[in-house]
C-alpha cells in the first residue's frame, strides 16, 4: 500500500550538509499500522512529512497504492491522506463541526452530506454531536480536542492516515483511553496508518510493524514481538529497554498458547480469558505457585489451559533457536 | 452660549463638513486596506522585503502632514489637482499604510505554525489557507491596525482644510483666520466626537472578531 524507496532528505546548514533521513526503504501493507519509532532528531517526523509532501525529498520515492506520488499534485494528494499532529492544530476560528468538515468542504461535498458525516465521526470518537458540534476548539479539553483532530483526519475517509505523535501531549490516562479507542476503530476502519512515536510502550501497543530509526537510518523494521525478541543491534536493544520480555506480554493473547481442555474449575481457582494478553497470565503466575491456569469462555466453561511451560516456550523460543545456531 | 447658537444655526453646514471629512477618510482608508492588507501578507514571505517595506512606511509616518501637502501641490498641479480632494486623499492614504501593513504582517506572522502545517497537510491551497485560516485568525489585529489608521486620518484630514479639501478642519482654519472662537470650538468638538465614535465602533468590531477565538469570554456550552 505504502512503499518508501531510498527516501533521503539532506538539509544545508551552517555546518554543511546534514542528512536527516538516509535511504529509508520500507513497505506498509494496506490496513496495517506502522509505528515510526526513535529518539528525537532521528528523522521519523521528516520521513512522515515526506509522504504527504510537507517536506520535499532530496531523493527517493514514495508510492501509495502503487502510484508514484511525484506524479501527483501535492494538494490533491494531501486530500487523500488524513493528517494528525501532536499540537492538534484545530482552527480556532471554526467550530468543531466546521473543523471536522474541512476536507469534505475542500472536496465540495454537499452541506447535508458533510453534516451527516461529521455527526457520525463525532459519535464514533465518543463525542456527543449535539453537545460538541457547535463548540469552539478553545472550549475543549486536550483529550476532546485530539479526538476532534482524529475525526477531522478521518472525515473524507482517506485510505491512509499519517499521525505525528498524535497522543504525545495528553496525560497518561487520556492517552490510554484514546489509544484504546483508536485501536477499536482501526479494527473496523482498517486504514493504512503511519504513526510517529518516541514511546516504545505506545509503539508495542499500536503497531503491526515497528520501524526503529537511528540517526536518519532505518535500524530495524519488524513486528513488535520480533523486534522485542531479537533487537537487531545494540541501539535497538537499549531503546526498547532491558524489560523487553515483559513488554512482549502485552501483544501475546492467551488464545495463541493455550492447549485445549475441558472440565470444571476448582473452587477459588483463578481463570483467564482467551482474549486476555499474557500480562494477566504472568501476573497470576507470579502471585501463585500454580503450574497452569484454566481459560474460560463467557459462560464460565473451561475451554483450555495455559501452562508455565507454554509461556516460557512462546517467549524463549526464538532465543533458544538463536543459541542453538 | 454664543457657540451653541452658532452650532444650532449651522447644523446643515456642520453635517455637510462631517460628510466631506468622512468621505476623505473612508476613501483613503479603503484604498489603504485594499493595498496594505495584501502587501502585509505578501511581505511575510521574505524578511528582507518586510524590513524594507516597514522602514519606508515609518519614514512616511515621520513626515509632517503639512509638509506632505506642500510636496503634493506641485506634483499634482501638473494634472490640475494640486489642491482639494485628491491630495487630501493621497496624503491620508499614505499615512494609513503603515499601521495597516504592519499589523497585517505581524498578525499573519503570529499565526501558530502548527495551524499552518495542519492546513497545508489537509490539502488547502495557499489561497484557501489564507482565506479560511490565516486571515480570519489575523482579523482582530488587522482591524486594530485599521482603527489606528482611521484615527490618524481624521487628524490628517483636519489639516487638509488648508489645501481646500473641505471637511471639519474648515471650521478651525476659518476660526483661526477670522479669530472666531465659535467656529474654533465647533470644529474641535465635531472632530473629537468623530474620532471617538470611529475609534469605539472599530474597537467593537475588533472585539467581535476576536471573541470566538477567546473561549474564556464565552459562556460554557449550554449555559443560559
Amino acid at each position: 500500500m505504502i512503499r518508501l524507496e531510498g527516501l533521503t532528505k539532506t538539509y544545508r546548514s551552517a555546518k554543511g550538509e546534514v542528512t536527516a533521513v538516509d535511504h529509508v526503504s520500507l513497505e506498509v501493507e494496506a490496513g496495517q499500522t506502522c509505528v515510526l519509532l526513535g529518539p528525537s532528531g532521528c528523522g521519523k517526523t521528516t520521513t512522515l512529512r515526506m509522504i504527504n509532501r510537507l517536506v520535499a525529498p532530496t531523493s527517493g520515492k514514495v508510492f501509495i497504492g502503487g502510484v508514484d506520488t511525484d506524479t501527483m499534485n501535492p494538494v490533491a494528494l494531501r486530500r487523500t491522506i488524513g493528517y494528525v499532529i501532536q499540537q492538534i492544530g484545530l482552527f480556532p476560528n471554526m467550530t468543531v463541526g466546521e473543523n471536522v468538515g474541512v476536507v469534505p468542504r475542500l472536496l465540495s461535498w454537499s452541506a447535508e452530506r458533510i453534516r451527516k458525516r461529521v455527526q457520525e465521526l463525532l459519535a464514533m470518537l465518543a463525542l456527543d454531536p449535539a453537545q460538541f458540534y457547535d463548540r469552539y476548539p478553545g472550549e475543549l479539553s486536550g483529550g476532546q480536542a485530539q479526538r476532534v483532530g482524529v475525526a477531522r483526519a478521518l472525515a473524507a475517509d482517506p485510505p491512509v492516515l499519517l499521525m505525528d505523535e498524535p497522543f504525545g501531549a495528553l496525560d497518561p490516562v487520556n492517552r490510554e483511553a484514546i489509544q484504546d479507542e483508536f485501536l477499536r476503530m482501526q479494527q473496523s476502519l482498517r486504514k493504512t496508518v503511519l504513526f510517529v512515536s518516541h514511546d516504545i510502550d505506545e509503539a508495542v501497543k499500536m503497531a503491526d510493524r515497528i520501524a526503529i530509526f537511528q540517526s536518519g537510518r532505518l535500524a530495524q523494521y519488524a513486528a513488535p514481538d520480533a523486534l522485542l525478541a531479537e533487537p537487531a543491534n545494540e541501539f535497538v536493544a537499549s531503546f526498547v529497554g532491558s524489560d523487553r520480555t515483559l513488554k512482549r506480554l502485552r501483544r501475546i493473547r492467551v488464545a495463541e498458547i493455550m492447549s485445549p481442555a475441558d472440565g470444571a474449575i476448582n473452587t477459588h481457582e483463578l481463570t483467564v480469558r482467551a482474549s486476555d494478553d499474557l500480562r494477566r497470565v504472568a501476573a497470576l503466575f507470579l502471585e501463585t505457585i500454580a503450574d497452569s491456569l484454566p481459560c474460560v469462555d463467557g459462560d464460565g466453561h473451561v475451554i483450555g489451559r495455559v501452562t508455565r511451560a507454554a509461556v516460557a516456550s512462546r517467549l524463549g523460543g526464538q532465543v533458544r533457536k538463536r543459541a542453538a545456531q | 452660549m454664543e457657540t451653541l447658537a452658532f452650532i444650532l444655526h449651522n447644523l446643515p453646514a456642520i453635517g455637510e463638513r462631517t460628510l466631506e471629512h468622512i468621505s476623505i477618510v473612508s476613501v483613503a482608508v479603503g484604498i489603504a486596506i485594499v493595498t496594505g492588507v495584501p502587501l502585509g501578507i505578501a511581505i511575510t514571505q521574505s524578511q528582507r522585503t518586510a524590513d524594507t517595506v516597514l522602514y519606508l512606511g515609518s519614514i512616511v509616518m515621520t513626515i509632517p502632514s503639512i509638509a506632505l501637502f506642500g510636496v503634493l501641490i506641485p506634483l499634482l498641479s501638473k494634472f490640475h489637482q494640486g489642491i482639494g480632494y485628491l491630495p487630501a486623499v493621497i496624503a491620508a492614504m499614505l499615512y494609513a499604510q503603515l499601521p495597516i501593513i504592519r499589523n497585517t504582517y505581524t498578525a499573519i506572522r503570529n499565526v501558530d505554525p502548527a495551524l499552518r502545517s495542519a492546513a497545508i497537510g489537509m490539502g488547502m491551497s495557499t489561497r484557501q489557507r489564507l482565506a479560511r485560516v490565516e486571515i480570519p485568525i489575523a482579523l482582530p489585529l488587522i482591524i486594530a491596525g485599521i482603527r489606528v489608521a482611521v484615527v490618524i486620518n481624521i487628524g490628517v484630514t483636519a489639516i487638509a482644510a488648508y489645501i481646500g479639501a473641505g471637511g471639519l478642519g474648515t471650521f478651525i482654519s476659518r476660526g483661526i483666520s477670522q479669530t472666531d472662537i465659535r467656529q474654533l470650538i465647533t470644529g474641535a468638538l465635531a472632530l473629537g466626537l468623530l474620532a471617538i465614535t470611529a475609534d469605539y465602533s472599530l474597537l467593537w468590531l475588533q472585539r467581535r472578531a476576536a471573541r470566538q477565538m477567546r473561549p474564556k469570554g464565552r459562556p460554557p456550552y449550554g449555559a443560559p
